[in-house]
Order: C-alpha cells, then structure tokens, then sequence
C-alpha cells in the first residue's frame, strides 16, 4: 500500500507535481497515465526517492520513506531507458543487483528463461541490442521477487512475443498478490493489465480509481476513449 | 568504508578495467615513458619530460573521461538509487570505482616501464614520485568531473566546462600568474606566488616534482625561496595537506550535490 498526500515538485517555472493525493492499493495493477510532461515518471521517482518532493508525505506500507531505503528492498524497478556498464556482461550485472541486495532475497528467474536471455548474459552488454536490453531489464526487475513493482513503459522496444511474456508475468504475478505501477502510451495494453488509473495532467490528479469507473463515469466503452473524453472536454470525471 | 561501498566499487573497477580507452591510457603513458627513456640523453631529461606530459595529460583526461563516463551512467545510477542503499554510499562506490582505475592506469602505465628498463635508483624514486602524484591528480580531477556531472544537467554543456576547466586551469592561471609576476616585479612576490601555486592543484603538483628535480637553482632567488619551503619537512608536510584538500574538497561537493539531485 502506497499513500501520497500533498504531493509537490517544482522544477524552475514549472510546477510537475501540484498537491497530488494518490493511493496504491497493494496486490492491483495501477496505471499512471497522462500526455507528456504530465509529471508521470517524477511521480513515480518520487516515491522511490530518486526525485526529492518539495512537500508532501509519501507512506509506503504505512511508514513515511527515509534516505536509508530499506524500504526498497521490497520494490523493483524498470525504468524506462536501459543503459547498463558496457564492459560488465548480464551475468556480472545480476551478481552485481544480488550482492548490493544480499543473498537472501529470494530470486526469480523465470523470465532470463522465457526471454531467451541465458544465452546472452555471458555477453558484453555493449554488444546487446536496445530489445535484449530491455529484456535484461526486466528480468531484472522481477529478479528479487519484490512485493512492489515499478514498470515505465515496460513493453516498448521489445518484440511481439516478448512483450506479450512481459504482460503475462504482470498478470501471473498480479495473481501471487504482487501490486504494479505502470506507464504505457499504448492504452489497450493498459486495459489489460491495470485495475486503477491515476490520471495526471499538469501535475495534478484528475481522476483516480477503477478504470471500469472512469468508463462509466465517461459513458465509453475503452479506456482509450475515455481518456480522450477527458482530454477533450476536459470533464473532471 | 562499508561493505555497500566496497561491493558498487568492485563491479566498478571491473567495467573500467576491461574498457578500452583506459586500456589505451594505461597504453600511452607506457609508451610515452618507455620512448623517453629511450631517447633522451640522460635520464633525468627524460622524466622532466614526463613530468610535462604527465600535468597536460593527465588532468585533461580525467576531467573529460570522469564527466562522459559519470554522464553515460546516468541511467544506470537511476537503477542503483531505486535499490534499497544509502546515497552517501553510492557515491562512494562510483567515485572509488572511477578514481582507483583511472589512478592505477596511470600509476602502471607510468611505473612498469621504469621497472622493466631497470632505470638507476635515484630515477625510480623520481618516477615513483611521479606515478603517485599522477595518481593523486587523477583523484582531483574525477572528484571535478563529478561536481560538473552532478551540477549541469546537459552532458554537451558539461563536457564543454570539463574542457573550460582544464584550459583555465592548465593554462589560463599560467599565463596570469606570469602576467602578475611581471607586472608586480618591483615587488617581492615570493609569498603571493607561493599561495598561487598552492591554489591550483596542477601548479603544486609541478612545484612538488621540479624541486624534486634539484632544477631549483635555475628558477634564481624565487627557486631558491621555494626550495627552502618545500624542500624541507614542514614544506613537504603542508604541499601533502593542501593537495589531500584537492582531493577531498571536490570529492565531497560532489557527494554533496549527489545526495541532493534529483535524478
């Protein structure tokens, strides 16, 4: 569970974030969705520290989050460009990701198999290509069997066949009681997957809860024509 | 230095180490000091020779490498904060995991031919001298390249002030320095020259080394005032200090603006 109150960020003249109140409900899909530069990614990094709010409180399963981090031991993370050290190869960066986390996290390493990564982790990740990178991370997000997972656009770049294992293990992990944010631009694939949107534009939230409400209260049938209602008529829904 | 730091700084050094431009750093200092060596009529001639080379190159190496390889990790430094570390720490382990390749580079590339050519004793304490203070300045100059890494957000604008750096403070402050010490000559310049040097990180490195060189003499009254203050222990002991500073001031406001960004 993940409650944002209040939540602000400035960046010069441009307020990204103005007063967003957000709650994540754990074992759903929650898909954070609005036009470029709505301030989707700075909310995702604010809560797991990389951005630092100008004001509000982030709690994560309760406790407000700290400089330590511990709490991110039970999160993963896919952000949306992968760009690892080009000299290491997969099987250094996992090792690397295991020792940083300790041994005692529990891995899965079901998607290094129906990836088809196994062969390629021996590898330069130079040498890899943007998709086989993409892969490699997310295998590496789902490696630590977190509770929490943060995926930005976890489809793009990767092929048909790769993408549709990707969303499967969203959907099967979903199941184990596992709670997802995700971003996408492809609206049908978040229909799919998500259970709740958080929709932001300009910073702030304009609707929050269950995509079939957001239809409802829209009167569309997609969810992609729903959000075009709200973009349109700007309707706060 | 926590295990945390210890673990980010090995898989750093491991990256470097297989990297090719440092490969071919390590390479040109070899070769730089082997082809010296070679050449030159005694070997004093050749490591005053070395010296040159070692103060233009090595700044200007770290400070443009330090910055493009903190800005390629940029990405991957967004993974590593969404890990459940301490920030102070991660710091800690990039800037080791840059700093000890780049210094070991130098270090090797500028020590193993002395070794291996068998130069006499007095020049391998010479050139040991000159390896470490290489070391030491590539520590300066990856801790800069972190302050611009961290500080400017654009990668074009931040190697354009690693290079803007590197001129003012290789050559710019040279120049102004002379210009004063003409312009001032009626005057005795030797404290205020002395404090000047002491400020640039790549002036002191040369104070420390031609002294070393027994060239002092030839730099007349200035030399010899130098000579007394760095020649003896208490000089010694604070040109030590003042270059630990210029390893450690930029280092921490890096780790500073580290804790601080917003990635």
């Amino acid at each position: 569970m993940i409650e944002i109150q209040g939540l602000r960020k400035r960046y010069g003249a441009l307020q990204v974030l103005d007063d967003v109140d957000l709650v994540i409900h754990p074992g759903r899909v929650t898909a954070v969705v609005g036009p470029n530069a709505a301030g989707k990614t700075t909310l995702i990094k604010s809560i797991l520290g990389l951005t630092h709010p100008d004001a509000g409180t982030i709690l994560v399963n309760g406790a407000e989050i700290e400089s330590s981090g511990t709490y991110r031991s039970d999160i993963g993370y896919m952000p949306q460009i992968a760009r690892f050290p080009e000299n290491l190869t997969g099987a250094d960066l996992f090792a690397m990701m295991t020792d940083l986390r300790g041994d005692a996290a529990p891995r899965d390493e079901s998607l290094i198999d129906s990836l088809g990564l196994r062969s390629q982790l021996q590898k330069p990740l130079r040498v890899l290509s943007g998709g086989t990178r993409q892969k490699v991370n997310a295998a590496l997000a789902f490696h630590f069997s977190p509770s929490m997972l943060f995926l930005d656009e976890p489809t793009a770049g990767l092929d048909p066949i790769s993408s549709s294992v990707v969303k499967d293990k969203i959907a099967a992990e979903r199941l184990q009681g596992r709670t997802f944010v995700l971003t996408s631009h492809v609206m049908s694939e978040l229909e799919e997957l998500a259970d709740d949107i958080a929709f932001l534009i300009d910073g702030r939230i304009r609707f929050s809860g269950p995509i079939h409400d957001l239809k409802k209260a829209t009167r569309q049938l997609s969810l992609e024509r729903a959000i075009a209602y709200v973009l349109e008529t700007g309707a706060a829904a | 230095m926590t295990t945390i730091v210890r673990k980010i700084a090995r898989y750093g050094v491991r990256d470097l180490i297989r990297s090719r431009w440092l490969l071919g750093y390590a390479g040109f200092f070899a070769i730089a000091t082997w082809a010296l060596l070679r050449f030159s009529d005694t070997e004093t001639k050749a490591l005053l020779s070395l010296v040159n080379v070692v103060l233009f190159v090595v700044p200007l190496a770290n400070l443009v490498f330090g910055a493009m390889y903190l800005y390629g990790a940029r990405e991957f430094v967004e993974m590593l904060l969404a890990q459940p570390l301490r920030r102070r720490e991660l710091f800690a382990g990039l800037y080791l995991g840059l700093t000890v390749p780049v210094s070991l580079a130098a270090t090797i590339g500028i020590g193993a031919p002395l070794v291996l050519l068998g130069v006499g004793p007095a020049t391998l304490q010479t050139g040991a001298l000159l390896a470490g203070i290489a070391a030491v300045l590539s520590a300066v100059f990856t801790g800069v390249a972190t302050v611009i890494a961290y500080r400017i957000e654009d990668r074009v604008r931040g190697l354009a002030t690693a290079l803007g750096v590197w001129l003012t403070l290789a050559i710019v402050y040279d120049g102004v320095a002379l210009l004063a010490a003409v312009q001032f000559a009626d005057y005795p310049l030797e404290r205020p020259m002395l404090a000047l040097m002491l400020a640039n990180p790549i002036d002191l490195a040369r104070l420390v080394l031609l002294l070393h060189f027994d060239v002092a003499a030839l730099l007349g009254y200035t030399g010899a005032v130098f000579e007394r203050f760095v020649g003896g222990t208490a000089g010694l002991t604070l040109a030590g200090i003042v270059l630990s500073t210029w390893v450690a001031v930029p280092a921490l406001a890096g780790a500073r603006l580290f804790r601080r960004k917003d990635f």
